[in-house]
């Protein structure tokens, strides 16, 4: 019970968490440098849950060495690694846009928060 | 209030989604490899191209002209079997450096980014760190088939001594036209590469370099020429949003 219990925390609702965290924070708050946090933080729950499903019980890392010779039963499933290895890249491109349009704004009106620019007449 | 109410609906949804999520996903069930990829593609031999030849088990360092016999699988994955998903996970990220750019261009000269002004450990230490970082650099994306890591961690790396040269003197200016150029030949390497396997073998980006021992550095046909040539594309494309984020002097 213990541990099915500790599992699905780490493999579901963790990261599920995690990604909630982020989606209240871009739905609250204001100032557009936090919203890319949030957005940030929402990557890493679903990147964190993505590599969660090929997790295998006591498998060593999908890599061949001299101490792991051969495969079937030692591997963590490599294909959601794969994948997150893109999602991350993409993540990291998004925020430098993301930053370099916050960069903009600023420049541009002196303020980065939503609610004060909506105020102005642009 | 309107917090505590914020945190009972983060709750409920958690709940709602995790609870739905469990019964779908049967996580106890399916954690054996078999349970995740497909099984026949588990089982299929790679030493032969004929895919329904009895199952063969791989050995490291003595399997020789194996089908994609990157040591790493991940990469075998990554820049193997999915190389065209790279190739546009590669342009996405030089769309993004060019839209930095081109926001950065438009405003014209934009004065330097007034950091703190670096102190004297950080300022020496740089000298000594930089072509240890550069060497790591270079070491995880040319081992990128080998070890943990690759093109895009290496170039990570890379770019981030170029942020350690920014942080250390306030004279430093990276070479953006250089940058712009290495980013330009590397992407265009990856795509004549891909032009190759079509004109030699008839698939795009298909390996048509000999495979090699298993674990050897020069091994598994394109895959490292392919993560050597994204190792210098991303570290170009970060260093040039890094300068492109300082601004001018």
């Amino acid at each position: 019970m213990g541990h099915e219990w500790l599992s699905l925390w780490s493999f579901l609702y963790g990261p599920l968490a995690i990604f909630l965290v982020g989606l209240y924070g871009l739905l609250t708050q204001k100032n557009l440098i936090k919203m890319a946090i949030s957005i940030n933080i929402m990557d890493y729950g679903v990147n964190l849950f993505i590599i969660s499903l090929g997790y295998v019980p006591s498998a060593e890392a999908p890599i061949y060495t001299e101490a792991v010779k051969t495969y079937l039963p030692v591997f963590a499933d490599p294909l959601p690694q794969a994948l997150v290895l893109t999602a991350i890249v993409i993540s990291v491109a998004v925020t430098a846009f993301i930053l370099a349009l916050t960069i903009k704004i600023h420049s541009q009106y002196g303020t980065t928060d939503l609610t004060k620019l909506g105020e102005m007449e642009l | 209030m309107k917090k505590v109410i914020a945190f009972l609906l983060f709750l409920g949804l958690l709940f709602f989604l995790g609870t739905g999520l469990e019964q779908g996903l049967k996580l106890g069930d399916r954690n054996t490899l078999a349970g995740k990829a497909g099984e026949a593609y588990l089982k299929r031999t790679v030493n032969s191209a004929d895919p329904s030849a009895s199952p063969s088990r791989v050995e490291y360092s003595s399997e020789t002209d194996i089908e994609e016999n990157a040591a790493n699988t991940v990469t075998s994955v990554v820049v193997g079997y999915r190389s065209f998903d790279t190739l546009g996970e590669v342009t996405v990220l030089f769309l993004a450096a060019t839209g930095v750019m081109a926001l950065f261009f438009t405003s014209g000269k934009r004065k330097r980014l007034a950091l703190a002004k670096p102190n004297f450990i950080l300022s020496v230490s740089s000298g000594f760190l930089l072509p240890l970082i550069i060497l790591f650099g270079a070491y995880v994306f040319t081992h990128g088939h080998l070890t943990p890591g690759g093109g895009f961690q290496g170039g990570t790396i890379i770019a981030a001594a170029v942020l350690l040269l920014y942080m250390a003197g306030n004279a430093y200016k990276a070479p953006s036209t250089g940058l712009k150029i290495l980013e330009g030949l590397s992407g265009a390497g990856y795509l004549l590469i891909g032009l190759a396997g079509l004109l030699l073998t008839g698939f795009f980006l298909q390996n048509f370099l000999p495979q090699g021992r298993m674990g050897a550095l020069f091994s598994a046909g394109i895959i490292p020429v392919v993560y050597l040539l994204i190792g210098l594309k991303v570290s170009a494309e970060l260093s040039g949003i890094v300068s492109d984020y300082m601004g001018e002097d």
